[in-house]
C-alpha cells in the first residue's frame, strides 16, 4: 500500500465512523425523542415513558457516549495509520 | 446572617476570585489574547466551554420554560447539546489542525478570498452582539433581584468586571475565569435541586428521582397521602389533565416545527463562533476531540438536571398553590416572591382561593396598585382576562425560588445569585472576545492594515474589546425591545452561514470561493428575510397557518442551512476549481500529523 492509498484509507475509515455515529445521534434524538416518541411512550423505563425519556435526558447521555467512542476510535486509528501527534 | 449579607459576601468573594485570576493570567502576546497560546488542558477547556455556553438563560430560565412546555421543551435540551457531537466529529479537530486564531480567518484562507472573510466577520459580530445584549441585562436583573440595587447599577458593576478581565487577560484570562465560573454555577444549580429531590422522592439523584416514586414525606408536602408510592410523572400527568393543561409528558406542538427547531439549534450551536473558537485553545488535535466530550459532559450535568427541576417545580407548584386559600394555605415563598412581580394573584371570583388554569390571568406584566385585597394579597391594576386563571407566574421563578421551596438556609439563596452572575458573565466575556478578535485580527490586521506590528495588534485587540464591552453595557442599560425576538437570529444565522461553509471547507476539496460566498449570502438572506418578515414587518401574521410547511421563524435556520449547502455545491460545480495549494491545505487538515 503506498502512502496515498494509506492516507485515503485513513480518511475513509474516519468518514465511516462519523456516518455510523451520526446516524445514532439522529436516531436517539430526532427519531426516538420526537418522530417516534408517541409510539415509544407505550413502553416504560421506571416512571419514565420511553419516548419522553429519550427526549428529556436519554439523548443527552447518549451524545456524551458517542463522543467518548469517537475519541477512542480515532486515537486508535491515528496510531494505526501513523498520523498521531508526537 | 440574612440573605442580603450572604449574597454580598458570595458575590464579593467570587468577583475577587475572577479578578485575581485575571491578574495572574495577563496576556502578553496576540496568541495569548486570541487563543491562550493553545496551551489549555482539554478538561479545563471543557469546563470553560461549558461556562461559555451556558448563559443566564440556561441557568435561570430554561427549567421554567420546560416546566411550562412539557415534552416539547425537550427541543432545547436536545438542540443545545446535540451540536457538540457535530463539533467533535465535523469541526473541532480540523479547525484545530488549521491552527490559526479565528473562524472568519479560516473562511478567508480556505476560500482564498477577503470577501468571504468579511462576510464571515460581520456575521460573527452580528451574532455575538445579539447574544451579548441579553447577558448584560441578565447581570443587571440578578443584581436587582438579590442585592436590591437598581438594574442599571448592576449592569455597570458587571461591565466593569468583564472590562477588567477581558481586556487584561484576553482568552487566557477568560478561560481560567470560566473554569472558576463553571464550578460556581454548577454547584449553585445542583445543591437546591438535590435537596428538593430528597424532599419529594427520598432519592438524592435528581436525574433518576423524577422518574421515581413519591416518598411519604413528599406526599405530605404535596398534600395528599395517596400520592405516596406513585410515580411522580404519572401524578403530574394526572393533575395537568385535570386542570386542562394536557399531559406533561405528551407533545403539543406540530412535530415538523419541533423537528426543524431542534436541528436549527443543534447546527446553530456548532456554528456559533464563540463556541468554535474555544477548540482553538487546546494543545493537540486529539485534545480538540476529547475536549468537546468533556464540554458536553459538563453541560449535560446541568442539562439533565433541568428537566428534573422542571418536573419537581411544576408538580410542587400546582399542588401547593392551586385551589388553596391565599390567606391560610399559600406557601411562604409565594408571598415572598409576590413583591418582585414574578408571581401574582388576582382574585377574580372573589372567593379567596387561588385558581390556576390555562391561559393568561390578566393583560401584561403585574402592575401593583395601592393597598391589599381582602385576603391580604397585593392588589393589581391590570385588566383581567375572561380566563378562569387567576395566577400570573414568571418562568424564572421555577429556579429562583427553589432554595426557599426546599427550605434551605440563606447562604444557598446567595449561592444561586452568585451562580446566575457566573453564568451571565462567562458567556458575555466569551462573546466579547469574538467581537474583539473579529475587529482587530480579521478586519484591521486581515483586510485593512496587513502590515500592523504584533504590539499594535494587541493594543487594537484590547481597545476593541473595551469598546465592545461599552456597547454591550449600553444594550444592557437601554435594552432594545427586540432582544427577545432576535435570539432566533443568532442560531438561525449561525446555522445558515458558518456551519455549511466550514463543513464544506473541510470535507470537500472542490468547493470554490464563488460557491461559498453565494451559499453564505443565500443562507443569510433567506433566513434573515423570513425572521424579519414574521418578527418585525408583519408580527400579526406570525401564526402557524402562515408559516411555510408549518416551520416557525425559530426553526427556519434549518432550511437556510440546506439552501446554503445546495447553492454552494451547485455553484462550485460550474466555477473554476480552487488552486492546488488550497486543495492541498484542505487535504492536510484531515491528518493530525504528517510524517514527511
Amino acid at each position: 500500500m503506498d502512502e496515498n492509498q494509506k492516507m485515503d484509507a485513513y480518511w475513509r475509515k474516519n468518514l465511516a465512523y462519523i456516518a455510523v455515529l451520526l446516524s445514532i445521534w439522529f436516531a436517539v434524538s430526532c427519531v426516538f425523542g420526537l418522530l417516534a416518541a408517541d409510539t415509544l411512550d407505550h413502553f416504560r423505563l421506571g416512571g419514565f415513558k420511553l419516548g419522553f425519556w429519550f427526549a428529556n435526558q436519554g439523548s443527552e447521555i447518549i451524545f456524551v457516549l458517542l463522543i467518548v467512542v469517537y475519541v477512542q476510535l480515532m486515537n486508535r486509528l491515528d496510531r494505526k495509520y501513523d498520523v498521531h501527534e508526537d | 446572617m440574612g440573605i442580603l449579607g450572604w449574597t454580598w459576601l458570595f458575590v464579593g468573594l467570587t468577583f475577587s476570585l475572577y479578578i485575581g485570576i485575571a491578574v495572574w493570567a495577563k496576556a502578553a502576546t496576540t496568541g495569548d489574547f486570541y487563543v491562550a497560546e493553545k496551551a489549555i488542558h482539554p478538561i479545563a477547556n471543557g469546563m470553560a466551554t461549558a461556562a461559555d455556553w451556558m448563559s443566564a438563560a440556561s441557568f435561570i430560565s430554561m427549567a421554567g420554560l420546560i416546566s411550562f412546555m412539557g415534552r416539547d421543551g425537550s427541543m432545547y435540551l436536545m438542540g443545545w447539546t446535540g451540536g457538540y457531537v457535530l463539533l467533535a466529529m465535523l469541526l473541532a479537530p480540523y479547525l484545530r489542525k488549521y491552527g490559526k486564531f479565528t473562524v472568519p480567518e479560516f473562511i478567508g484562507d480556505r476560500y482564498y478570498s477577503s470577501g468571504a472573510r468579511v462576510i464571515a466577520l460581520f456575521c460573527a459580530i452580528f451574532v455575538s452582539f445579539t447574544y451579548v445584549a441579553g447577558q448584560m441585562r441578565g447581570v443587571g436583573v440578578v443584581f436587582s433581584r438579590f442585592l436590591e440595587v437598581p438594574v442599571n447599577t448592576g449592569v455597570i458593576i458587571g461591565m466593569a468586571l468583564v472590562f477588567f478581565y477581558t481586556t487584561m487577560g484576553g482568552m487566557k484570562g477568560i478561560t481560567y475565569t470560566q473554569v472558576a465560573q463553571y464550578c460556581v454555577l454548577i454547584s449553585a444549580y445542583l445543591i437546591p435541586v438535590i435537596f428538593i429531590s430528597i424532599m419529594l422522592t427520598g432519592n438524592p439523584v435528581p436525574q433518576l428521582a423524577y422518574g421515581g416514586t413519591i416518598s411519604a414525606g413528599g406526599a405530605e408536602i404535596l398534600g395528599k397521602a395517596s400520592y405516596q408510592g406513585q410515580y411522580l410523572l404519572d401524578v403530574l400527568d394526572g393533575i395537568q389533565k385535570d386542570f386542562g393543561f394536557g399531559e406533561y409528558t405528551a407533545g403539543k406542538r406540530a412535530v415538523v416545527d419541533v423537528f426543524f427547531i431542534t436541528i436549527a439549534l443543534m447546527v446553530g450551536t456548532a456554528g456559533l463562533p464563540h463556541v468554535i473558537v474555544r477548540f482553538f485553545t487546546v494543545r493537540k488535535i486529539r485534545d480538540a476531540r476529547s475536549s468537546a466530550g468533556w464540554a458536553l459532559f459538563f453541560i449535560a450535568l446541568l442539562y439533565t438536571t433541568a428537566p428534573a427541576v422542571a418536573a419537581f417545580a411544576r408538580t410542587n407548584f400546582i399542588l401547593t398553590v392551586n385551589d388553596k386559600s391565599y390567606a391560610n394555605e399559600a406557601p411562604a415563598w409565594f408571598k415572598n416572591w409576590e413583591s418582585t412581580g414574578l408571581i401574582a394573584w388576582m382574585d377574580k371570583n372573589e372567593d379567596g382561593i387561588m385558581q390556576y388554569r390555562p391561559g393568561q390571568a390578566f393583560a401584561g406584566k403585574p402592575r401593583y396598585a395601592e393597598g391589599s385585597g381582602d385576603s391580604g394579597e397585593r392588589l393589581l391594576s391590570n385588566r383581567p382576562t375572561a380566563s378562569d386563571n387567576e395566577i400570573y407566574i414568571d418562568r424564572d421563578i421555577m429556579v429562583l425560588a427553589n432554595p426557599e421551596i426546599a427550605k434551605l438556609p440563606n447562604w444557598v439563596v446567595a449561592l444561586v445569585a452568585a451562580g446566575g452572575l457566573a453564568a451571565a458573565l462567562s458567556t458575555a466575556a466569551g462573546l466579547l472576545l469574538v467581537i474583539s478578535a473579529s475587529v482587530s485580527h480579521d478586519l484591521l490586521k486581515g483586510v485593512l492594515m496587513p502590515h500592523m506590528s504584533e504590539r499594535s495588534e494587541l493594543l487594537w485587540a484590547r481597545s476593541s474589546a473595551a469598546v465592545a464591552v461599552l456597547i454591550a453595557g449600553l444594550f444592557g442599560i437601554f435594552p432594545p425591545g427586540f432582544v427577545a425576538q432576535v435570539v432566533a437570529f443568532a442560531f438561525g444565522l449561525a446555522a445558515a452561514s458558518f456551519f455549511p461553509a466550514i463543513i464544506m471547507g473541510v470535507f470537500s476539496r472542490k468547493t470554490t470561493k464563488e460557491g461559498a460566498m453565494c451559499g453564505m449570502l443565500a443562507g443569510i438572506t433567506f433566513t434573515a428575510g423570513y425572521i424579519i418578515y414574521f418578527k418585525f414587518i408583519n408580527p400579526a401574521a406570525n401564526v402557524p397557518e402562515n408559516w411555510w410547511f408549518s416551520i416557525s421563524p425559530e426553526g427556519i435556520g434549518t432550511l437556510g442551512m440546506i439552501l446554503n449547502f445546495v447553492i454552494m455545491w451547485a455553484v462550485s460545480r460550474v466555477t473554476k476549481e480552487p488552486p492546488q495549494e488550497i486543495q492541498d491545505m484542505v487535504a492536510s487538515l484531515r491528518y493530525p500529523a504528517s510524517r514527511d
